[in-house]
């Protein structure tokens, strides 16, 4: 074994950078949101000292959310609403690709691996450039659709269309869902599909019984890997709507930042958000951490 | 295990029907669902990539839109206002180069060695150090990017927005995916290679030089190249920890030109920085490969499962 005075050298730097960064940078964004205002400058004045805490901040944007009378409660629910639908979109296009790519390729598998990567490798900006172009309206989604009667002519895509800000997080974000679901589908045995078949299931019989019970810790996974930027994005909305009728939690939180005087709202909104997150994911640690005990045992 | 609860739930609960058809209507029903996922993933595989090139033709269009094609030409690649000649989108460029260096540069080492740290340390700080450094991977961006603002504005008043500011957040932001690359390597190399190594007389600087490092390799080429790529896409953080247009990335360049009337240099400049990445992430595969090829050292050695004959499968 090595001497502890080898590895704590080993160690040392990332801890205190992790301490820095990670630690200490949330306990300054909860400073800030439970903290005061400069009398002259107005800007946000962080409260480091537990005794100074002030609850005006999260109270304030507290009130703003609140269910069904808060100003901005229809914001939360919008997220949550385009979220949701864009989460279940994500399973019904990534799950059949992912257990494809997992379980059915075998020849392919190599290059299919590659082209579910290639988004990964191309960047998120790059990919919603391309969409703005196509979607403008005298771009070719238009000169496909007008035609067809599909859309009146000039149709506007890019400003404050749900449909649009909600397949763009599909087509942001799907990737990161395939992934993980593509890692836990891989470990699939395909001989308990053999089984249930030769005890006489049908196709949708196995499929709903073996299968997707199978699949619940991978399509789990996913969903919270492409639920948690979702909740944080406002650039997918900022570049295919841009419109305050679309406006999600991250757009509200990031407009805060951008304005020195607002920026202890925005501190207060992301405090919000995460124990939101946190209270959404409890369910989910759980669950996994139990199909890890499972597996152990 | 998962597996027996789901298939002891399903003898329980329901009755199977008898198989319907003989074997030839099965199997050619078999094919027909097979087809199915076939037109699926190349749909969605089209949808997934083929904007991505239209985005690249339109920095060859000739006029200045980015949405109607207006014949062919190299005028933003080679002309003025072109994407090599305009200030503004080769020194977004070279700055998202030279944080996707500076961030792989600093974060791999730290990165590799806390792995370690983690992995071979026995003590109470080592749980709650490896939950610490994985923060970044359950609060969404957004969140970890106004932390470090707040850090850095109110705090930390000798890293000054900007250059510093940014590697800084995207060293953060990229730390977890490397403890997990490497921490997942580690956990399949047995202490006892190092530990041999000291018994023979190797100083423990020497074992983790000779028996550790060269065991890691793999999983230091991985990190590196998920470092880079993650670098390059970084938008959120990069932005919140930018100062002045002179470290504006190119992400933070495509957000805010967009939607605006930029000329098709925009997607030249996109497709500039798509092609770099992919080309070195695939040298960074070729190298990964090479590295994991090429070493020694046997792992335990994973028992392979004999393949069950499938009756009919035979006959069929």
């Amino acid at each position: 074994m090595y001497p502890r005075r080898y590895l704590i050298a080993l160690g040392l730097p990332g801890l205190i950078w992790v301490a820095m960064f990670v630690t200490v940078a949330l306990y300054a964004l909860v400073a800030i949101a439970v903290g005061g205002v400069d009398p002259l400058l107005l800007t946000p004045v962080p409260a480091w000292n537990p005794l100074h805490w002030s609850s005006s901040w999260l109270t304030s944007v507290g009130t703003d959310l609140k269910p069904f009378s808060g100003p901005d409660w229809v914001v939360f629910q919008r997220t949550s609403i385009y979220i949701a639908v864009a989460l279940a979109g994500s399973i019904l296009i990534g799950y059949p690709v992912a257990y494809y790519a997992a379980v059915c390729a075998k020849r392919s598998k190599g290059l299919i691996l590659a082209l579910l990567v290639a988004p990964l490798v191309v960047s998120y900006m790059l990919r919603m450039l391309a969409w703005v172009g196509l979607l403008s309206p005298g771009g070719w989604v238009n000169a496909v659709l007008v035609p067809l009667h599909i859309v009146p002519s000039q149709f506007d895509w890019l400003s404050g269309r749900p449909v649009t800000v909600v397949c763009g997080l599909i087509y942001g974000w799907i990737p990161y869902f395939i992934i993980p679901l593509y890692a836990s589908l891989a470990r699939f045995d395909t001989r308990y599909l053999e089984a249930a078949r030769d005890l006489g299931a049908g196709g949708l019989q196995t499929f709903l019984h073996v299968t997707l019970p199978m699949s619940k810790q991978g399509i789990l996974a996913g969903t919270v890997v492409v639920a948690l930027p979702m909740f944080g994005d406002f650039f997918t909305n900022g570049l295919l709507s841009g419109v305050g009728s679309t406006a999600m939690v991250g757009t509200l939180i990031n407009t805060y930042a951008q304005s020195q005087t607002d920026q202890a709202l925005a501190a207060a909104g992301a405090v919000w958000l995460t124990v939101f997150l946190a209270i959404l994911l409890l369910p989910y640690l759980r669950s996994s951490a139990r199909a890890t005990r499972e597996v152990a045992r | 295990m998962s597996v027996t609860h789901a298939s002891s739930s399903t003898t329980g609960g329901t009755t199977f029907s008898p198989p319907s058809g003989g074997l030839r209507v099965r199997l050619r029903r078999l094919r027909w669902s097979r087809y199915g996922l076939v037109a699926i993933v190349a749909a969605y595989l089209t949808w997934s990539l083929v904007p991505v090139l239209t985005a690249f033709l339109f920095s060859f269009n000739s006029g200045y839109s980015r949405s109607i094609w207006q014949g062919f030409s190299l005028r933003w690649w080679t002309g003025p206002a072109s994407v090599f000649t305009d200030p503004t989108y080769y020194d977004a460029i070279r700055h998202s180069f030279l944080l996707a260096v500076l961030a792989v540069l600093i974060t791999v080492p730290l990165g590799v060695s806390l792995s370690i740290f983690l992995s071979r340390w026995r003590g109470v700080t080592s749980k709650p150090a490896a939950f610490l450094s994985t923060v970044p991977l359950v609060v969404p961006e957004l969140v970890l990017a106004l932390a470090m603002f707040f850090l850095v504005t109110r705090l930390l008043h000798f890293v000054p927005l900007g250059t510093t500011a940014q590697v800084a957040g995207q060293v953060t932001f990229i730390l977890p995916l490397v403890i997990v690359i490497t921490r997942g390597r580690l956990a399949s190399i047995p202490i006892g290679f190092e530990e041999a190594a000291m018994d023979l007389g190797a100083s423990p600087m020497h074992a983790f030089r000779l028996a550790l490092i060269p065991l890691l390799q793999p999983a230091i080429v991985a990190s590196a190249i998920v470092a880079f790529a993650v670098s390059i896409d970084d938008f959120v953080i990069t932005q919140y920890m930018s100062s002045t247009a002179a470290t504006q990335s190119v992400p933070m360049l495509i957000y805010t030109a967009t939607r605006g009337t930029a000329t098709p240099s925009l997607n030249a400049m996109a497709t500039v920085m798509a092609v770099t990445t992919v080309v070195v992430t695939g040298l960074g595969y070729i190298l990964y490969r090479f590295v994991a090829r090429s070493e020694q050292i046997p792992t335990i050695a994973r028992e392979e499962v004999p393949a069950v004959p499938v009756l009919g499968e035979g006959a069929a």
